[in-house]
């Protein structure tokens, strides 16, 4: 209240040369700085009997999240009220809003892969969007020589991705923590500085334009078709991601890659290899964010290296920290939150990345770790339990 | 018959600093050997180098697997030593944190096992069946060692005890000949000692494992060795059997220093 005081109460009006005393605003202040910290410390105070009552071992207090998530009666109705509300998505909103969802699961998809490198394998990757970007220009340079089509360049585009996911991967074997994220942001920049100045190979800051779109066996579709069926493109695509990642997860691989993510030296000590789990994390984290680009071109139908800055790699490293390190229902969320958001709070005008930001530091400070934090494990005690059952 | 671990002159320098000198060591099917010395000795040194962490100055690391020919160990990464059945446990206690007990044990059967990641994608019909009996194997394991109270529990909840059984468990489960256990009833208490005695010889008379021990706890190694290796200053200053250790003037020296009017 007293800080603010110079700017808030005083201010001197140039045109009359006297001094205008606001104290109204004093007032303001005031009342609303009182009544965040109040809010503030609710919040903390929850957050700490919450800790104390998880320290004192009450057991049947299971989280709301967990109860969803184990509950057939509450999570059936919620998953087929969402499949009949993306089914009819399409049809019952605007082009507009259609658009918005499509980023918004290309963006499921990015973090969905990168939550591969991060969550699970714990290997902090600043320079994600390079493999996005590696997808997007497969798709634009190929069609734009030889004529590729998105289907045929959908794979090529994955596999463009885990190609240079292990050529990034062999360099930082030996790195992790702070010195692995510096490399992996300078490789980032690397890419995109290629596109940029290589004038010959990708046309540089000026792009490639005129990218078709999608086609529906061998039918060009008018802007408005094509936009649905990317939309539901990119549903199923995100499903298989979903149902890939899911059994990845929760297999020989996904395993070891929590081990090298929890300790380094005892997973190697346990008969780990550790080359082969990090390169193997890299690589298929970088398919997705590859099949992604080649989305991502086909839909904007045109793009340049200005989409793929440091700032996106940031945003898909939101997603995943946000909605929840290793929990794939986490990252959806996470992803849509971020995404659409932004694009929702449009109304607030130049306020709208003020509340985004405040909406993320808020969010760090009460759940640290992330929206659905817990999702990957309970599965796995389910399985586990009732496997070990059967057998003994 | 060679021993199953053989170790010649082993040396190992960081920089200027001698911490093993040409030390020998061997370890012979199905015996308890323990690795003792004042602290800052090499005794972690050692198993870093057995082990592949460190690769040591010189010195030869021979093993031979009951019924085998002799191998050398020299090279080798941390995870083909285990591969080659050699298993450890830390001096402080390196657990997966975050995952369950069980899925502890399973990362140990990890090398065990074959499963690809195509095998991880479209789950054929022998992916689910290892799968089933890595869950089965590990739940086996947990058995042995009595934690089955905690399958489902995060390893880093379990009480300190527990979790050093669990590291004696992760070890077993990659199917080693030679356990090589840091010093494993460091922390304990009189009761948690008792235990870990008993486990260690069933360990060795019923899954035939030798073992290698390093401990400071006396009382613990005296009761559980076949044979004793004495190191200071990274140099073998004995070796024997307790009765012969408990007797050594050149341990009692290491330890207790020298008498004054000696």
């Amino acid at each position: 209240m007293f800080l603010t005081f110079p700017i808030m109460v005083i201010r001197v009006n140039t045109v009359e040369d006297v001094i205008e005393w606001r104290w109204l605003n004093l007032l303001i202040v005031g009342l609303g700085s009182f009544f965040l910290s109040f809010v503030w410390r609710y919040f903390i105070r929850k957050q700490e009997t919450g800790k104390k009552k998880a320290q004192a071992g009450e057991i049947g207090n299971i989280p709301l999240s967990r109860r969803l998530l184990t509950e057939p009666k509450i999570y059936l109705p919620a998953i087929i009220v969402l499949s009949v509300f993306a089914l009819v998505f399409p049809f019952i909103f605007s082009m507009y809003q259609t658009n918005i969802m499509i980023t918004g699961l290309i963006y499921v998809m990015l973090g969905l892969g990168l939550n591969i490198v991060v969550g699970l394998a714990g290997l902090l990757d600043l320079g994600y969007v390079a493999f996005y970007a590696v997808g997007a220009y497969s798709y634009a340079l190929l069609n734009h020589h030889f004529g590729l089509s998105f289907w045929a360049v959908l794979p090529i585009g994955a596999g463009m991705g885990a190609f240079f996911g292990i050529i990034l991967g062999f360099p930082v074997l030996r790195l992790r923590g702070d010195y692995l994220a510096i490399v992996t942001l300078g490789f980032g920049e690397i890419i995109r500085l290629i596109l940029e100045n290589w004038n010959e190979f990708s046309f540089g800051p000026s792009g490639i334009a005129n990218i078709p779109r999608p086609s529906l066996f061998g039918i060009q579709l008018s802007l408005q078709n094509a936009t649905i069926y990317l939309y539901y493109l990119m549903i199923l695509l995100v499903l298989f991601t979903i149902f890939v990642v899911e059994r990845l997860q929760n297999s020989r691989i996904g395993r070891a890659w929590i081990a090298l993510r929890e300790d380094e030296v005892a997973c190697e000590a346990m008969g780990i290899d550790r080359r082969k789990t990090k390169l193997t994390a890299f690589a298929l984290g970088a398919t997705w964010a590859g099949m992604a680009g080649v989305i991502f071109a086909a839909k904007t139908t045109f793009i340049n290296p200005a989409s793929f800055t440091i700032w996106e790699s940031i945003i898909i490293l939101c997603i995943v920290v946000l909605g929840g390190m290793g929990s794939i229902l986490g990252v959806i969320l996470g992803a849509f939150v971020l995404i659409l958001l932004p694009e929702y709070l449009r109304v607030f005008s130049e306020y709208r990345m003020l509340i985004f930001g405040g909406m993320l530091v808020l969010m760090m400070v009460f759940r640290p770790g992330g929206i659905v934090s817990d999702v990957r494990r309970i599965y796995k005690f389910e399985g586990l339990q009732n496997n070990t059952e059967e057998n003994l | 018959m060679a021993p199953i671990l053989e170790v010649k002159g082993l040396s190992m320098d960081f920089g200027g600093l001698r911490a093993l000198d040409q030390l020998d060591l061997d370890v012979e099917e199905e015996e308890i050997v323990a690795l003792i010395g004042p602290n800052g000795a090499g005794k972690t040194t050692f198993f870093n180098c057995i082990t592949g962490i460190y690769p040591p100055t010189e010195g030869d690391m021979l093993i031979s697997p009951p019924g085998t020919k002799q191998k050398s160990l020299n090279g080798l990464k941390p995870n083909q030593v285990t591969e080659r059945g050699l298993a450890r446990t830390f001096q402080n206690i390196r657990l997966f944190p975050n995952m369950t007990v069980l899925e502890n044990v399973m990362i140990g059967r990890h090398c065990r096992m074959s499963a690809g990641i195509a095998g991880a994608i479209f789950r054929g019909s022998s992916t689910v069946r290892e799968e089933k009996e890595v869950v089965r194997d590990s739940y086996v394991i947990l058995e042995k060692i009595g934690l089955t109270d905690f399958v489902n529990e995060f390893a880093m909840n379990l009480p300190y005890g527990a979790q050093r059984r669990l590291e004696i468990a992760r070890a077993m489960a990659t199917e080693p000949f030679l356990l090589l256990l840091d010093e494993p009833a460091a922390g304990m208490n009189l009761q948690e000692t008792k235990e870990l005695d008993d486990l260690i010889i069933w360990i060795r008379d019923n899954e035939k494992i030798s073992i290698l021990l390093i401990e400071h706890d006396m009382k613990l190694v005296m009761s559980l060795s076949d044979r004793i290796f004495v190191v200071d200053y990274g140099r073998k200053i004995a070796q024997g059997t307790p009765e012969e250790i408990k007797y050594n003037p050149a341990v009692i020296k290491a330890y207790l220093g020298e008498e004054i009017d000696a």
